[in-house]
């Protein structure tokens, strides 16, 4: 993957940026030491390393706007983060960039249960915030898997979803208002507590524009009460086309399941593999949870079996109790773990109508067999974003080229198939060569002009989401004024 | 002008030399300046998935269209638009365009989402008459920035809508409402909120206090499957109890006549002042009304949203000053809307990035001029 070459010039001004940085920072949270930045040199894309020329760990607003006037003064690119758990590459640093980690600001500014809505710093950890007001019924509904790390403000960046969204939506349908520091070190407030921002939907913009428009330093997000309960129903199917049908049937006969997860073949025998989950094997594992009290989840699952034994499945074993439950889920939850034990594996993220599946899944195994390489598919069914995992070896030379020819050939699959490049992770720049094959230069063009109005001089993560080709242009306005 | 093709659309825009007020079904009475230009003629549904939830139609469909096509699938919109028509007196179909330009949401706003969070994907023609697509027709999808939100809300000032793609739901089974008689205000949001706060999953929250003959009344729906509707008014009941006043069930019929009123603002239709919405604070409602010197109210959206009686000309928000919120001004003689915008004046700095983005997507300030902002001084 290409990144653009360091300016020399920004470089040569590292001494007086850092000076400049120490004068609004306290000490410790300017990092310029090689040994140290190297913390900062990749995110959860391991392939792509490079450690920032500096890295800033500001703990407020204040402090946030001060890093960000002084590298607009400098002409210093900046590459916000949040925990580092990209894995589209969208923190990953260039050698001339100031790394903007918002790490240190962790706090819970307000919990508001009157108006179901809690404020916090971005830096807060998205299953920490869930942490701050469970103990009084609530819950914070996004849930990437990597939620035990990944911070609020990368939430916001990539536009988060998670297991759970086909019912309570993604972080741009939880979020109701930002603080918001842009380029020039202006903050500016978007929305609050109130359910409708008044304007343009800015707060919609930012959300998912992977810290190219401002760094987000404080969140309002929705919170919402707890259900009072929830269980899935597991079931195995000869074919991915069963299984589709299946899920078509469910959602048409007016059920709305909370999650609808698919697995394939290889998953489930990896994944029994490692969990000993007692799974079928079979050709295609779903697993359906339902929500409410005790009886509302067993009307619904008796309704979702009844669908199910319309399709001749080669198993069908509903939850009846908590432990139930979490043996159903525990090969789905172990997938990457399991999958990781028994090989290196790049997981793709496209979306596709759900009713292509089974042409997507065969044509899948068609390039499989192509490129050598084996794949499997984890698929959040319900919404159609899929997961498919390439094996390959890192240790072994070109093998990663060929596993990234692969990946990209999927996700052009998905778009020709009436889809999308990302679902949930983001473009970074994993993505970024493969925009022009989802959006015609015009729409790209309009996207650009979004970063131009909010980052004119285009120093904030430059080198992400628009080809660089076509971005390069912008990214070589005439910088800092000495 | 009615172009009967996006590309007819995008010709007329770029050959435009003069204001265009932009018109889906005409029913929301906005008549910014310029030649009219409906979009009507771009009509028709264009693909429907009913096992994936998805459907993609031309901006000029309307509304009642798209309901038919759902309801034969036993599918419906979930955000709930309001149809402009009753309140304001208006003729014409609302469009789906006009409904997503808007961002027109009802009641289930508060617990299902606004139109913003239907809205999949977009084509749409800028200021300047290039074709620009984004989004598509999957729920979930993070390729590049978000441009459905930007023009969902936009009332077609930063471009015409040409087609959207909608995330679709299925319609519950039943629905019921339980009404409480004789809360104040105050105690009105608080009951709200311990409805809200429930994992009951109450898709409607209103209360009406000054309007209805017969006193207050507090109204919270449940939607679901029949069983599961009983259960959970049955368990509201018991939540509320506290509050210690008369409680009632409506019926499924009864229930979807008050949901549509609230959602429609009917009981303001033959009132003679103007009408505004607040979008604020649930629990600072009573407090905004209480110094707005408004002749009467109803809030939606457990508090959240208040409709709003004020005296012919008067403007609520210099009566209700600095709030975490906002008001817009839904029906105004041609005095107050000569004398008062109808949206609410923004922050200096939300403002500054607000007309950078229309000077890029609408360079010659043609689109609904002046509705969202003032008119720049290069193109007025």
């Amino acid at each position: 993957m290409e990144m653009p070459i360091p300016d020399p010039a920004v470089l040569a001004r590292k001494d007086r940026l850092v000076a400049r940085l120490m004068a609004v920072l306290p000490a410790d949270a300017v990092i310029h030491d090689l040994a140290e930045t190297r913390a900062y040199e990749c995110d959860a894309l391991t392939a792509y390393k490079c450690p920032p020329m500096v890295a800033v760990l500001p703990a407020s607003t204040q402090e946030v706007s001060d890093v960000l006037r002084i590298c607009h003064d400098e002409g210093v690119p900046v590459v916000p983060r949040g925990s580092g758990t990209s894995l589209a590459g969208g923190a990953l640093p260039t050698a001339d960039c100031v790394i903007l980690g918002v790490a240190r600001m962790n706090d819970v500014l307000e919990t508001d249960y009157e108006n179901r809505v809690i404020r916090v710093q971005t830096g807060r950890t998205n299953l920490s915030v869930t942490g701050a007001v469970e103990e009084e019924g609530f819950f914070y509904a996004p849930d990437p898997s990597s939620q035990l790390a990944c911070a609020i403000a990368g939430n916001i960046a990539m536009n988060s979803g998670g297991a759970h969204c086909l019912k309570y939506g993604v972080t741009t349908n939880n979020l109701l208002g930002v603080t918001m520091v842009t380029m020039d070190g202006e903050v500016v407030e978007l929305g609050g507590a109130h359910m409708d921002a008044g304007g343009l939907d800015l707060l919609g913009l930012i959300c998912g524009s992977e810290g190219q428009l401002g760094v987000v330093t404080e969140a309002t997000l929705r919170i919402l009460p707890k259900p009072e309960g929830a269980r899935p129903v597991l079931m195995g199917f000869d074919s991915a086309e069963v299984a589709g049908a299946c899920v078509a049937d469910i959602i048409k006969a007016g059920v709305l399941p909370v999650a609808i997860e698919f697995m394939d073949r290889m998953l489930i025998e990896v994944c029994e593999d490692f969990a000993k989950a007692d799974y079928p094997m079979c050709e295609a594992l779903l697993i359906v949870e339902v929500e409410g009290s005790d009886a509302e989840i067993d009307h619904q699952l008796a309704l979702i079996t009844e669908i199910a034994r319309r399709h001749d499945p080669v198993a069908l074993r509903e939850s009846a109790s908590a432990e139930e439950s979490a043996r159903i889920w525990a090969g789905r939850k172990a997938a990457f773990s399991a999958i990781g034990r028994i090989s290196d594996y790049m997981c793709l993220d496209g979306t596709i109508p759900v009713s292509s599946l089974p042409y997507v899944l065969r044509r899948i195994g068609e390039m499989s067999k192509h490129y050598g390489l084996p794949v499997g598919n984890v698929f959040h069914a319900g919404d159609g974003n899929m997961h498919p995992l390439i094996c390959y070896d890192a240790n072994k030379p070109g093998d990663l080229e060929i596993c990234e020819a692969f990946g990209a050939e999927v996700l052009k699959l998905c778009v020709e198939a009436g889809g999308c490049l990302t679902g949930e992770h983001g473009v970074g720049i994993e993505k970024r060569d493969l925009m022009s094959h989802q959006y015609a230069p015009a729409d790209l063009e309009a996207q650009m002009a979004v970063k131009d109005v909010f980052d004119p001089q285009w120093l904030l993560n430059p080198a992400k989401v628009f080809p660089l080709d076509i971005s390069e242009a912008r990214r070589a306005e005439p910088i800092a004024a000495e | 002008m009615r172009p009967e093709s996006e590309a007819a659309l995008a010709d007329l825009v770029k050959s435009a030399k003069e204001p265009l007020a932009i018109q889906g079904g005409g029913t929301r009475g906005l008549a910014p300046e310029g030649a009219l230009v409906s979009v009507a003629g771009l009509s028709g549904i264009t693909l429907y998935e009913p096992g994936a939830l998805t459907l993609v139609a031309q901006a000029g469909t309307p509304i009642s269209e798209i309901e038919d096509a759902l309801t034969a699938e036993n599918q419906r919109l979930a955000f709930e638009p309001m149809d402009h028509r009753v309140l304001l007196g208006t003729e014409g179909e609302p469009t789906l365009g006009g409904v997503i330009a808007g961002n027109v949401s009802g009641p289930r706003r508060i617990q299902g989402g606004a139109a913003r969070d239907y809205a999949l994907g977009v084509r749409f023609v800028d200021g300047t008459g290039e074709v620009v697509k984004n989004g598509g027709r999957v729920m979930k999808n993070v390729t590049g920035y978000d441009l459905v939100k930007l023009m969902c809300g936009a009332f077609g000032t930063l471009g015409v809508l040409t087609e959207v793609s909608l995330k679709v739901l299925p319609r519950p089974e039943t629905q019921g409402t339980l009404l409480l008689r004789g809360l104040d205000d105050v105690q009105a949001v608080q009951a709200m909120a311990v409805a809200m706060n429930s994992p009951y999953e109450v898709t409607g929250a209103a209360h009406c206090a000054t309007i209805m003959e017969g006193g207050p009344v507090t109204a919270l729906r449940a939607e679901g499957f029949g069983t599961s509707v009983a259960y959970r008014l049955d368990q509201l009941k018991s939540l509320l109890a506290r509050f210690k006043v008369e409680m009632t069930l409506g019926d499924a019929a009864m229930s979807d006549w008050i949901w549509r009123s609230v959602r429609d603002a009917e009981l303001l239709r033959d009132v003679p002042e103007d009408i505004w919405r607040v979008s604020c604070k649930p629990s600072e409602a009573p407090g905004l009304m209480a110094r707005s010197g408004a002749a009467g109210w109803y809030y939606d959206w457990a508090g959240g949203r208040i409709w709003v009686r004020m005296p012919a000309g008067e403007d609520l928000r210099a009566a209700l000053g600095a709030f975490d919120g906002h008001a817009t001004l839904v029906r105004a003689s041609e005095a107050t809307r000569a004398a008062l915008p109808v949206f609410h004046p923004q922050a200096a700095g939300v403002e500054k990035i607000s007309a950078g983005l229309r000077a890029r997507f609408d360079p010659g300030g043609i689109l609904n001029r002046g509705l969202m902002g003032p008119v720049p001084a290069e193109v007025a």
